[in-house]
């Protein structure tokens, strides 16, 4: 989060590409305000439905860890493990991010006791607030946190997905976490700079076709008491908003503002991308390839044919293990970084003598996400659909102790659905390595006054990546 | 630019579109030529122990016999083939037997069915049958869209 004074593009952008792209957003068409909608309007107005399901969320979150620690060990068998890792994680993939972009957030019951210490009430902000309310340390903003927090997810993915003891003390740490740092630091901190789901959610959430945006600018600088901003558990100012990877979505600005000058609008998918970049800022391109480095190897260790790579991923201390996460940081670390770097670099020098080569690499890594995106969306489809059946299975039987609560004996394989998987899966690659290519293509075009070429080594390297995807997926 | 250098580019970019959905469409729904193999016989004697399956990749043709025989050498695993509705059980130290006919051609996924331990979601294998011509085909789509990003990306 950043105070409005120091939000970047307010003090260092020329004024005149501030407003090209100020108005570029306020006229962009094919908007539909959702907050105008008579029959949206109340559930968004009352803080209710929210609160809702913020309680529902954090009684299954609660629930889930206590299945994961006092609940059966095999994974198959746990509520914990099938609910968080199969459910949770693919509802998120495949509907909150692609559909809602940050839509978990506003949910999410991680954050949810902070939240309510920090604003000394459950409902409003109440009288008495908790929390020494510091300022995050400057020198660890940006998503590389969230990007270190995403890796060691992977080194131990396959521990953490497959035990239940392990998800259950991982959550309740993170838990733990969140709240500790919002007694310590100001608003959102845990989620805006550590949580590798927020950093997950925030950058995939440019894709989705929600955001919430201002109406009219005017009406927002003469207004003194900036309250959306005040009101914002996230501290963000959304006259400032370049896109919607920051925003929460918990509609706190909306009810906050007084003259009904803040919009929740549907636009068409990916309306953030393919814009150059105003920052300089490396941390988003990095997260964007650790994502990319994570799916490939996720869908090697879990869909691939190699047990030794499992057997390597799951042994966490041997020495295959060792084997495995040098290799997947190696890859995440040194591979992938090294060759997007190199093709940016290749293909700004072919276009153009003069560019900054960080503002390159950060403008042209909105082409990975659309590819990544639909990357992870493929490799769910593959990883969850066989699985399905499970989520029945832990409802009949959350603890794995033999329960019928539903009263059923036998769930069986869902072998209908994975005839039509590959076909999807590689539907899913295409829609993205094109989806990528036309963001390539808008860069290209609004890159300078004169269009560009292609930067085509960056189109090059995604072509590289998702025929990698489909030969792991479907080969 | 004069309106009509603007039409005459606009025309341009339709009739460049209509093309590159034509021959998507073409490499999509064109049938791969069939392979001039006899059917026969394949047995396959598969040792399954925790999270992996040795061999783990089989290959047959369209139309081939096929025999798996699962030996189990640590704990109880199962065996069951995405697309084929087949499955089979063989308990630690003893085998199990299936047979088919691999009527269905293309790439499935077979899976450990008996719980083996922590990683036994994620124990797999792949049954070839024939080309795995919807690989080849997404291979291709690919390099399509790559071709017409070079063919539009010029300055």
């Amino acid at each position: 989060m950043t105070r409005m004074q120091e939000i970047p593009w307010v003090e260092k952008i020329p004024l005149h590409e501030q407003e090209v792209q100020i108005q570029e957003r306020l006229q962009r068409p094919g908007r539909l305000n959702l907050y105008q909608l008579t029959w949206l309007r109340p559930l968004i107005e009352s803080r209710w439905p929210q609160l809702i399901l913020r309680v529902a969320t954090l009684s299954g979150f609660v629930f889930t860890i206590a299945v994961g620690l006092f609940g059966s060990l095999v994974g198959s068998h746990n509520f914990a493990i099938i609910f968080v890792w199969i459910a949770w994680w693919t509802a998120l993939k495949l509907v909150f991010i692609p559909f809602g972009g940050r839509s978990w957030c506003s949910i999410c019951p991680i954050p949810l006791p902070g939240d309510w210490l920090q604003q000394g009430g459950v409902y409003q902000p109440g009288q008495h607030r908790f929390g020494m309310n510091l300022r995050w340390p400057k020198r660890f903003r940006g998503s590389w946190i969230q990007s270190g927090a995403f890796l060691l997810i992977g080194l131990f993915s396959a521990v953490t997905l497959t035990s239940p003891q392990v998800t259950g003390w991982v959550l309740l740490a993170i838990f733990g976490l969140a709240m500790g740092l919002s007694l310590v630091f100001e608003k959102r901190s845990f989620c805006t700079y550590l949580c590798p789901i927020g950093g997950f959610s925030g950058m995939y959430a440019q894709t989705s076709p929600v955001e919430v945006r201002i109406i009219e600018k005017d009406v927002c600088i003469q207004h003194d008491v900036k309250s959306c901003y005040q009101a914002c558990p996230w501290g963000l100012y959304p006259v400032a908003f370049q896109d919607s990877s920051a925003c929460g979505l918990c509609m706190e600005c909306l009810r906050a503002c007084p003259s009904d000058n803040l919009a929740l609008n549907l636009r068409p998918f990916g309306t953030d991308l393919g814009r150059p970049k105003l920052s300089s800022r490396l941390d988003e391109s990095f997260l964007a390839l650790v994502m990319l480095g994570s799916v490939v190897t996720f869908a090697a260790v879990f869909i691939g044919p190699w047990g030794w790579l499992k057997s390597a991923a799951f042994e966490v201390g041997s020495l295959p293990w060792i084997g495995y996460a040098l290799a997947y940081l190696v890859l995440n670390l040194l591979l992938l970084p090294a060759i997007f770097f190199a093709a940016v670099w290749t293909g700004e020098k072919l276009s153009t003598k003069n560019f900054s080569l960080k503002r390159a690499i950060s403008t042209q890594a909105q082409v990975l996400l659309p590819l990544g995106l639909m990357a992870w969306i493929a490799f769910t489809v593959s990883f969850v659909l066989p699985k399905l059946h499970l989520v029945v299975s832990v409802l009949n039987d959350p603890f794995g102790w033999g329960w019928q609560l539903l009263g059923l004996n036998e769930i069986n394989r869902m072998a209908s659905i994975l005839g039509i998987s590959a076909s999807l899966q590689v539907g899913l690659l295409l829609v993205g390595f094109f989806w990528s290519v036309s963001v390539s293509r808008k860069i290209s075009t609004q890159n300078s006054k004169k269009p560009q070429r292609l930067n085509l080594p960056v189109v090059a390297f995604n072509l590289l990546f998702t025929l990698a995807m489909l030969w792991l997926l479907v080969g | 630019m004069t309106d009509t250098l603007r039409q005459v580019k606009r025309s341009n970019r339709r009739w460049q579109w209509i093309i590159l959905v034509i021959v998507g469409l073409v490499i999509l729904l064109v049938p791969f030529p069939a392979q001039a193999k006899v059917p026969g016989e394949k047995f396959f004697h598969i040792d399954a122990r925790r999270f992996e399956y040795d061999p783990a990749i089989l290959k047959v043709n369209p139309g081939d016999r096929v025999t798996i025989e699962l030996q189990a050498t640590d704990v109880v695993h199962g065996l069951a083939i995405d697309g084929y509705d087949l499955e089979t059980t063989a308990d630690p130290g003893k085998t199990a037997r299936l047979t088919f006919v691999a009527s269905r051609q293309g790439t499935f996924r077979f899976q450990c069915t008996a719980t083996c331990g922590n990683m036994h979601p994620f124990m797999t294998g792949k049954l070839e049958v024939g080309q795995n011509t919807l690989l080849w085909r997404a291979i291709v789509l690919t390099g399509l869209v790559f071709a017409a990003a070079v063919w539009m990306g010029r300055k």
